[in-house]
């Protein structure tokens, strides 16, 4: 589904990514932990398209190299990026927003775009999945939420949207175990035989929740390690420091 | 209670001498012959001529204003005709064919009705159309409740004693040089009476008024609310207007009395000219509300889109006790257009209160000012004053500035005064793009969440437009 072949970034003139290759397959969740700074962010960006790194080598999706590709139409192509920290819109009704993005998306696939009223009964579907209290979808996106309602909102934007490939930045970070425990079903019952999740973290606990079939070390720009799920649990104990 | 003969009479009289259009264009130049021209073709009492007549001469003593940032060439005011009848059946545009295709794809993004854009666009409309009959229908609604709703022109005739009493209370004849023009010259526009204890009960707009289009660049508008009325007034039309004339001074006058309120919303979408600051619409609009009666209030709102520069304050004076001023502002500039707009609260009566919230947005080589003044007088005792201020700026070649004058003179008032100036966040882009969002859809809906506190002013059928409007004004502003 994904493949990326020595994929270099930098920006301004500053080496950042030094050469990742990793190959993600339909049904599978890869984990990619890392100390800070060793560009984990950065990849998740890169591959989501923002402007303003330099890039080189291959980003390839569904057969095609992307490197090119606009942000929104790798978006509307399935590749959907969980902000570590989401932004807030002010103004912006959370509703209006989830029906826009839904729509954008629905467009791009040949569908026909979803009416109100099948749009709320769909988001009040998804939304009790995750537990999040229906009032905050006609609050100003992401305006005055906590850390935590934040992330669930990035989970349940992900639900409605139905990504190819979804990639969790740092969702764990800064949730109570509950939210963790939300956030982590959020992502197994999304699990389908057709889509992909790549999930950067710094902690053990959120795999715990979530199995993940390979786990990658990232480290000052390459990934020097991958191994199954027991890797996590070997960092956790030793650290990154002695690979 | 007006028939449809006598509209039908109206529409002779009104296009009755396009045989020969030069007859009855009044010849060019500033002068008393131009003046008493209008005023006898519009068949206007000795006292109508004569108050034009007196703004003429006190216009001589006067000169223009020159105090604003967007500067403009010198006007030849002898060079203009002040006087033209519409434009004939034959020499309109046969089709929409003819019509330039840039306004009709905005039409159709608005989600106009053809036999709207005929309308909009001038386009020759067959006698018998939709709107004679809503207009129809509508006048008898508001007859019954004694709702005086009509052009200007006609209610000098038939209102003498109310005109007589108004026009000119609240932006007196010596006001400034485009206000005191407009007394001379003013050509039509429109004429509301609210009679006392009657809430107006539908959305009075301009819309419903076949006679309003092409009432020129001197537009004169005078709306009464009496004791206990409210009126809810829509200016204009969120479609572009075709539109011909470069200076606009039009003149809106608002008289509240006790107990009423009127609210008064605009969305003004003229030609800004082309994208190298080419032709464009002068707005140089003056608008005055006073809230001369206890607990009375007047509310502005206004979405200004288009024009080359927009130079215009809605302003309120609150005389009376308890009274209430609010304006509502987004003004958009793009390209080369300019704007220096805001308001003038005037308080004058104990516990008054204004509120104030201005949105500026700039794009292209842009350049957007507010230019607000607070004045609170020695005897408006407990009187408030709250004013927010946002700027929002978009590329790095334009420009926001936010001027406000503040007079307190008494210790037991409050002025609060908020102000930002902030970038389009690159970070807001690119989440909205992660989510499927294009470029032009996520600029258009963090400036519509930007501006959605004036937005949700507008009456709801308004709002719709007014937001699909920003979206098209902005249009390619971010690369």
């Amino acid at each position: 589904m994904l493949e990326i072949k020595n994929l270099k970034t930098s920006v301004n003139n500053k080496t950042i990514l030094n050469g990742v290759n990793l190959k993600i397959k339909a049904g599978e969740v890869h984990a990619i932990m890392g100390p800070n700074g060793s560009g984990k962010s950065t990849l998740a960006n890169v591959l989501s398209g923002k402007n303003g790194y330099e890039i080189s080598g291959d980003i390839i999706f569904n057969g095609k190299k992307i490197n090119e590709t606009p942000i929104d139409e790798r978006a509307q192509n399935g590749i959907f990026l969980a902000f570590q920290y989401p932004l807030e819109i002010p103004g912006v009704n959370t509703n209006n927003f989830l029906k826009t993005s839904l729509n954008a998306v629905r467009k791009a696939k040949g569908e026909k775009e979803i009416d109100t009223l099948n749009f709320l009964k769909l988001v009040k579907e998804k939304s009790k999945e995750l537990g999040i209290d229906e009032k905050f979808l006609s609050r100003q996106l992401n305006v005055g939420f906590s850390g935590g309602e934040k992330k669930k909102n990035e989970i349940l934007q992900m639900k409605l949207l139905e990504p190819k490939i979804s990639i969790l930045d740092e969702t764990d970070s800064g949730l109570d175990i509950d939210a963790l425990r939300i956030v982590a079903d959020g992502v197994n019952s999304s699990k389908t035989k057709e889509n992909a999740f790549l999930i950067i973290t710094h902690y053990q606990r959120l795999l715990d929740y979530i199995k993940p079939d390979f786990i990658h070390v990232l480290s000052d720009g390459k990934i020097v390690k991958t191994g199954k799920s027991d890797l996590g649990i070997e960092l956790e104990k030793s650290g990154y420091t002695n690979l | 209670m007006k028939t449809q003969k006598d509209i039908d009479t109206n529409q002779e009289y009104k296009y009755g001498f396009t045989t020969d259009i030069e007859s009855i264009r009044a010849p060019k130049g500033l002068n008393e012959d131009t003046i008493k021209f209008i005023s006898n073709i519009k068949k206007e009492p000795k006292w109508m001529t004569d108050w034009r007549l007196k703004a003429f001469s006190r216009l001589k003593k006067l000169t223009e204003p020159n105090w604003q940032k967007p500067k403009y060439p010198k006007i030849n005011y002898q060079d203009l005709y002040y006087y033209s009848a519409p434009k004939s059946a034959s020499e309109k545009p046969k089709s929409l064919d003819e019509i330039d295709p840039k306004i009709l794809e905005t039409y159709k993004k608005l989600g106009i009705p053809l036999q709207e854009q005929k309308r909009l666009s001038g386009v020759a409309v067959d006698a018998v159309f939709d709107s004679v009959s809503v207009a129809t229908t509508f006048k008898g609604e508001l007859d019954k409740k004694g709702i005086i709703f009509c052009p200007i022109s006609e209610a000098i005739i038939k209102h003498p004693e109310l005109v007589k009493k108004y026009l000119g209370s609240v932006i007196p004849l010596t006001d400034h040089y485009f206000a005191t023009l407009n007394s001379a010259v003013f050509t039509d526009g429109s004429f509301v009476y609210i009679p006392p204890n009657v809430k107006c009960p539908m959305e009075l707009s301009t819309y419903f008024r076949i006679n309003a289009s092409e009432t020129g660049q001197f537009e004169r508008t005078l709306i009464i609310a009496d004791k206990g009325s409210y009126v809810s007034y829509l200016e204009g039309c969120t479609a572009p207007m075709r539109d011909e004339n470069q200076l606009h001074a039009a003149n809106v006058e608002l008289i509240a009395l006790d107990d009423a309120e009127i609210k008064y919303s605009t969305v003004q979408n003229w030609y800004p000219g082309d994208k190298e600051g080419v032709g464009g619409i002068y707005n140089f609009v003056t608008k005055r509300g006073i809230c001369k009666g206890k607990n009375s209030k007047i509310s502005w709102t206004q979405v200004e889109t288009g024009s080359a520069i927009t130079w215009k304050y809605p302003s309120c004076i609150l005389q009376g006790d308890n009274s209430v001023g609010e304006f509502y502002s987004i003004a958009i500039t793009n390209n080369h257009q300019k704007a220096d707009t805001g308001t003038k609260m005037i308080h004058l009566g104990k516990n008054t209160k204004s509120k104030i919230i201005s949105k500026g947005i700039s794009a292209g080589s842009a350049d957007n000012t507010y230019r607000g003044l607070v004045d609170i007088n020695q005897k408006a005792i407990n009187s408030r004053n709250y004013t927010q201020c946002d700027s929002l700026l978009m590329g790095n070649k334009c420009g926001a500035h936010t001027v406000p004058y503040i007079k307190n003179k008494n210790a037991s008032s409050t002025i609060e005064h908020e102000a930002t100036t902030t970038k389009i966040n690159e970070e807001q882009l690119f989440y909205c793009n992660q989510r499927g969002l294009n470029q032009e859809e996520a600029v258009s809906l963090i400036v519509n969440g930007f501006c959605k506190e004036v937005l949700q002013q507008l009456p709801m059928e308004f709002a719709v437009e007014a937001q699909k409007l920003v979206s098209i004004s902005l249009e390619g502003s971010v690369g």
